[in-house]
C-alpha cells in the first residue's frame, strides 16, 4: 500500500479529513453495545491486515500533517516536551525503538543504516537524513526522545520504574485529552491518574499497575481508550482550554455529525533494554460522527453506548454538555438491530 | 492550633501524618506559623529529638519564636518567610548526613515547596515527616501562564499573574507543592459560578 500523506490543519479552518479507507481502518473502541473501565490490555503482536493494530507503530494518511501540528504547539509552548535528567538513557532506548521497528515495517518510508554506534536515518515523509553517534546527545539537534517523537505519531510518555512504582518522568505531550504534562511529570502512577472518577474504587489502576511492572522486553501491549472533541483538534491541552474551550459549545443539531468527533487513543506500553524503563505512546485518531455512521454497526453501538453511559463519565470526558444534541443525532442510525461482537466493521 | 483533619480526597493529595520522634538523629526543622505548636508537641513527647536539631522558624504572624527557641535546638534561627529560608534551607539539606530526619510543620504550600526541595536534594521520603497545621489555603498552580498563586481560600479564585478566573482542581504535583487551577469560564466566558470557601 502506497500511503498519500494529507495536506490538513487540527485548527483554525479544520482541513483535517479521513479518507474512506482511513474511516474503515479507524480504531472503534467498543466491543460490545455498553462501556465501563476495565484493565483491557493485550498483547500487541500485530492484528487484521490494514488495521491500525499491524505494525508496531502506526503511520496513516495523517503523519506529515499531525508532525507539523506538533511543532507549532511546541514553538507555542515548549513545556509540552520535558525530561528530568535521569531519563535520558530511556529516551534512546525509545529512539532506538521506533527507528528500527518504523525501518522494518515501513521500508518504503524509513531506513536506518547502523555501523556500530554510528547510526544513519531516513525518514522520506518528513524529508530528513541524519547521522548521528547513538548515546551520544551532543550529535543529534535535541534530546534523543524529542529528537525520535517529533517524527512519530501520538503523544508519548516514558516511564521509569521504582520502588515498586511507575513514575511520569518524560514525555511528549502535544495532543492530549486534557492533561498536563508540566504538571504532572514526576508523579507516580496513582498521583497522574487521581483525577479519573470510579476507577480507584475499582481497583482498575492497582491491577493495571501490578501488571505493567511485571512487562517484558519484546511483548508489548496495547489498549484502547476514548473520548470525545469537538472540531479535529489535537491540542486539547488544559494549558490552552481557555482558547478551545468555546468551540466545545459550537454545537447545534445542524452541524453535529460534521463537527462532533470521537476521539480513540490507541495506548501501547512498550519494556526498554537499557533503562528497564516503560515507554507509553498514547497514539490519537479522529472520527467524525458522520464518518462514523458510514459503517452501520458502528453507528448503532455508538448510540447505545453514549445513550446509556454514567452520567459521571460523561462528565469526565468533557462531553455532558453535548451529549443529548450526540444522542438524537445518532438515535436515526439505531434501528435496533443486534450488533456482531467486536469492534471491526461487519 | 490542633493538627488539621483533613476530608478524605483524590490520592495525589499527600498525607500529613504527623511528627513524631527518632530520638536524638540528626535533624532539620522546618516550621511556619502554627507548625510551631507541632514542634513543641514533639519535643513534648521526647526532649531528645533536640539535641541535634537544626531549627528554622518563619513566624507568620504568631508569637511562638520564644518558646521555639527554649527547646534548645543545637541551632536556631527566625527567617521572615520560606523565600528567606531558602538558602539557608538548601545548604542544610545539602550538609546532611545519611541518616538525618526532616521535620516540617505549617501550612499546605510551605509543608509542599519543602518537601519537594528536600526529595529534589536527594533526601528520601521515608526521612520526612509532614504536619497541617494553620489555614487551609491552597498553593495553586495556574495550568495557562504556569503562575503560582499563594494563599488560595476560595474556589473560584483570580490568578494573580494572568487574570484568568480558575476553579481547584483536585489534582496536586508533589514537584511543584501545588493544586492545580482550570479556568472555570473556559467554554462560556463570563459565566463564573459563586465563589465558595474551600473546605479541608
Amino acid at each position: 500500500m502506497t500511503l498519500r500523506f494529507n495536506d490538513e490543519t487540527f485548527r483554525g479552518d479544520y482541513t483535517f479529513r479521513n479518507s474512506p479507507q482511513a474511516v474503515r481502518r479507524f480504531p472503534f473502541p467498543f466491543d460490545q453495545d455498553s462501556y465501563m473501565y476495565s484493565v483491557n490490555l493485550e498483547l500487541h503482536k500485530g492484528g487484521r491486515a490494514g488495521s491500525v493494530f499491524e505494525n508496531r507503530f502506526d503511520v496513516d494518511e495523517h503523519y506529515v500533517a499531525e508532525m507539523r501540528d506538533r511543532e507549532i504547539t511546541l514553538a507555542e509552548d515548549p513545556l509540552r516536551c520535558q525530561s528530568l535528567p535521569h531519563m535520558e538513557l530511556a529516551g534512546w532506548d525509545f529512539l532506538e525503538l521506533v527507528m528500527t521497528t518504523k525501518a522494518e515495517d515501513y521500508p518504503d518510508l524509513f531506513t536506518l543504516h547502523r555501523d556500530g554506534d554510528r547510526w544513519h536515518w531516513i525518514n522520506r515523509p518528513l524529508n530528513i537524513e541524519q547521522r548521528f553517534t547513538f548515546l551520544d546527545a551532543t550529535t543529534l539537534p535535541c534530546g534523543p526522545m524529542e529528537y525520535i517523537t517529533r517524527q512519530t505519531q501520538g503523544d508519548h510518555a516514558l516511564l521509569d520504574q521504582r520502588d515498586g512504582n511507575l513514575w511520569m518522568d518524560a514525555g511528549m505531550i502535544t495532543s492530549q485529552a486534557d492533561w498536563s504534562l508540566d504538571f504532572d511529570i514526576g508523579m507516580n502512577f496513582f498521583e497522574w491518574h487521581a483525577p479519573v472518577p470510579k476507577a480507584h474504587e475499582m481497583g482498575v489502576f492497582q491491577r493495571a499497575l501490578k501488571f505493567l511492572l511485571n512487562l517484558q522486553q519484546g511483548a508489548p501491549v496495547r489498549r484502547l481508550n476514548w473520548t470525545m472533541t469537538v472540531n479535529p483538534r489535537l491540542d486539547t491541552s488544559p494549558e490552552n482550554y481557555h482558547k478551545w474551550g468555546p468551540e466545545k459549545r459550537t454545537i447545534t443539531p445542524g452541524n453535529v455529525g460534521e463537527k462532533q468527533f470521537l476521539r480513540v487513543e490507541l495506548q501501547t506500553l512498550w519494556r526498554l533494554p537499557r533503562s528497564n524503563a516503560i515507554a507509553f505512546p498514547i497514539r490519537c485518531y479522529l472520527c467524525s460522527l458522520e464518518d462514523i455512521v458510514t459503517v452501520p454497526k458502528w453507528g448503532r453501538r455508538l448510540h447505545r453506548v453514549l445513550r446509556d453511559l454514567p452520567e459521571e463519565l460523561a462528565t469526565y470526558k468533557g462531553f455532558a454538555v453535548n451529549r443529548p444534541m450526540i444522542v438524537d443525532y445518532l438515535a436515526q442510525f439505531d434501528d435496533g438491530a443486534e450488533t456482531s461482537p467486536g469492534i471491526f466493521p461487519d | 492550633m490542633p493538627r488539621t483533619e483533613f476530608t478524605p480526597s483524590i490520592p495525589s493529595r499527600p498525607v500529613y501524618s504527623g511528627l513524631s520522634s527518632h530520638g536524638s538523629s540528626s535533624a532539620l526543622m522546618l516550621a511556619e506559623g502554627e507548625g510551631a505548636e507541632a514542634i513543641l508537641d514533639l519535643a513534648a513527647q521526647d526532649a531528645a529529638v533536640m539535641d541535634r536539631a537544626h531549627l528554622i522558624f518563619i513566624p507568620a504572624g504568631t508569637g511562638h519564636g520564644p518558646a521555639l527557641r527554649a527547646l534548645g535546638a543545637k541551632s536556631y534561627v527566625e527567617v521572615p518567610g520560606f523565600a528567606t529560608a531558602l538558602d539557608r534551607y538548601r545548604k542544610a539539606l545539602a550538609d546532611a548526613h545519611m541518616g538525618t530526619r526532616l521535620y516540617v510543620a505549617g501550612s499546605e504550600g510551605m509543608i509542599g515547596q519543602a518537601v519537594a526541595e528536600a526529595l529534589a536534594a536527594g533526601l528520601p521520603a521515608d526521612a520526612i515527616e509532614t504536619e497541617h497545621r494553620g489555614g487551609i489555603a491552597r498553593r495553586m498552580q495556574c495550568v495557562h501562564c504556569k503562575g503560582i498563586t499563594e494563599g488560595v481560600t476560595t474556589d473560584p479564585f483570580l490568578c494573580a499573574h494572568c487574570g484568568l478566573t480558575l476553579f481547584v482542581r483536585d489534582h496536586y504535583s508533589r514537584r511543584l507543592g501545588a493544586f492545580q487551577g482550570v479556568c472555570v469560564d473556559a467554554e462560556t466566558p463570563g459565566d463564573v459560578p459563586a465563589v465558595q470557601e474551600i473546605k479541608p
